[in-house]
């Protein structure tokens, strides 16, 4: 069977250390998976756990936080602020039921544009692996979303549409 | 002499305390029928949803919707309000953000009916189901479909206003029930649309009372098993996980005034996207502690995460539901 299944990962680097990493990755032409789609914040501590939330629930199979290394940060200790509401978020992640794999800390400093990259394909893959998150919309394979099982008792008392899309008035 | 203005109010998926909060307002209820004919509210008189389906569009001025849209029922009640209502009020946490029967986001389906029908603690010898239809000597009966997750009003239809709270204070109530009748009588103007009304733009904790110093901790712990909880202290400074930092004000913190923790009815504060992740925000600013294996081992305090964080708002924050429910096939 062909896995034609490409991961959308969004990635969050901070300014001072994990976007140089990147930029230093790009500048050294280094291969890395083409799946991440970073976004710049000025610091790993800027990150609130809302764009993440917001991220899944708008299509994005994995979220990669990059940081600066602990002790390191441009800001002192706001990257440790970033580990403790990331450690605190994946748990309720995972209690709403998305694999803790598809959130990702990874520290990297402006000069390790190799474990940058490495990181980053490495990602990808273990997304590639749970498969497409596709948070809320019916998945293409399961027809119409209703449910045609006729064994199930319950089937006729439950509507199986199982869509967020908010229907549009005619 | 002119009509008075039509008042309606509906419950969907939700427990009746709404209600009850409408009917706490006291003698302001004296106003309520005073300035308004009530031509539809389940709970409180006769009516029958034909009269309702019968009634011009647009014609009841404002409804009090309050529960979350957990079957076709509730849908088709949400829709036809919607048509016939110029005001329609998100009334209550349930309508607003899907509360606590908006938790059973955390099943599929065929578990919530299955725990309800059959469990241990059930008495239902022949295994009887639920059925849509069935056929007796005077018809044929119907009941209503139940969908995968609970939705909150704004979901379905267009909401013109907000009133969150498990229930609504009755004081805030009152003070609506107010400004609508001086809107009536063109003394007052009505807030933009999408606004919350009947409640604050701050946070629970900007009404606390309890002195605030520098938020540090080394656990968190139960209520129950924290004795004595000073009175005077912040609570999530003893290390109860209060929710105060990312709830709507207006109920006066009643929770912290009393002792107890905030638990977040009033649901997220002004320009707050998603309750949770404010408050995931919050509560990892007190932690005190920059090893992960010692950060996880203060986690292990809250040993239901989306139950602290979403305990008001699961339906309506941005992950809506457990994947598991809405998955379901």
């Amino acid at each position: 069977m062909t896995n034609t299944f490409e991961p959308t990962i969004i990635g969050f680097t901070c300014n001072w250390c994990s976007y140089r990493a990147a930029d230093m990755a790009g500048t050294a032409r280094m291969k890395y998976a083409p799946n991440v789609k970073l976004i710049r914040l000025m610091c790993s501590g800027r990150l609130d756990p809302t764009f993440v939330l917001r991220a899944f629930s708008s299509g994005a199979d994995g979220v990669m936080i990059t940081g600066c290394h602990p002790g390191e940060c441009h800001y002192i200790e706001q990257n440790y602020k970033a580990l403790r509401r990331f450690l605190l978020l994946r748990r309720v992640l995972v209690g709403l039921g998305i694999e803790a794999g598809r959130v990702k800390l990874v520290w990297a400093s402006a000069a390790e544009g190799a474990k940058f990259a490495s990181e980053t394909t490495t990602f990808v893959e273990e997304i590639r692996k749970l498969g497409p998150l596709n948070w809320g919309r019916k998945d293409k394979d399961e027809g119409g979303g209703m449910n045609d099982e006729a064994e199930d008792k319950n089937s006729s008392f439950i509507i199986h549409n199982s869509s967020f899309e908010k229907e549009v008035p005619a | 002499m002119t009509a008075k203005p039509k008042f309606a109010m509906y419950w969907a998926a939700s427990c009746g305390g709404c209600e009850i909060a409408v009917l706490n307002i006291h003698e302001k209820i004296l106003d309520v029928d005073a300035n308004f004919d009530v031509v539809f509210w389940p709970v409180a008189m006769d009516a029958k949803y034909k009269d309702v389906e019968a009634m011009e569009d647009g014609s009841i001025l404002l409804t009090l919707f309050n529960g979350g849209i957990r079957n076709d029922e509730n849908e088709h009640i949400a829709k036809l309000l919607r048509r016939k209502s110029q005001i329609l009020v998100a009334f209550g946490s349930c309508a607003s953000g899907g509360c606590i029967p908006g938790l059973a986001n955390l099943s599929p389906a065929d578990e919530i009916v299955q725990t309800a029908f059959n469990t241990l603690t059930t008495d239902n010898p022949n295994g009887v189901y639920p059925r849509v239809s069935v056929n007796m000597p005077e018809g044929e009966l119907h009941i209503p479909k139940i969908f995968p997750v609970l939705r909150p009003l704004d979901q379905v239809v267009d909401v013109d206003y907000y009133m969150p709270g498990c229930p609504p204070e009755s004081h805030q109530i009152a003070a609506v029930v107010d400004l609508v009748i001086k809107v009536v009588m063109g003394e007052a103007q009505l807030p933009p649309k999408g606004t919350t009304i009947g409640a604050g733009d701050s946070t629970v904790c900007d009404e606390c009372t309890r002195a605030r110093n520098v938020k540090f901790i080394k656990e968190f712990t139960r209520i129950q098993d924290v004795a004595p909880v000073d009175p005077n202290l912040c609570l999530l400074e003893q290390g109860i996980p209060c929710n105060g930092p990312a709830t709507r004000s207006g109920c006066n913190a009643r929770c912290p005034s009393a002792g107890a923790q905030c638990i977040g009815c009033y649901g997220p504060a002004e320009g707050v996207m998603d309750y949770g992740a404010r408050l995931i925000t919050a509560f990892a600013s007190v932690i005190d502690a920059k090893e992960p294996e010692e950060i996880e081992r203060i986690l292990d305090g809250i040993p239901d995460p989306v139950g602290q964080m979403y305990r008001f708002n699961l339906a309506g924050s941005l992950l809506r539901a457990n994947k598991d429910a809405w998955k379901a096939r």
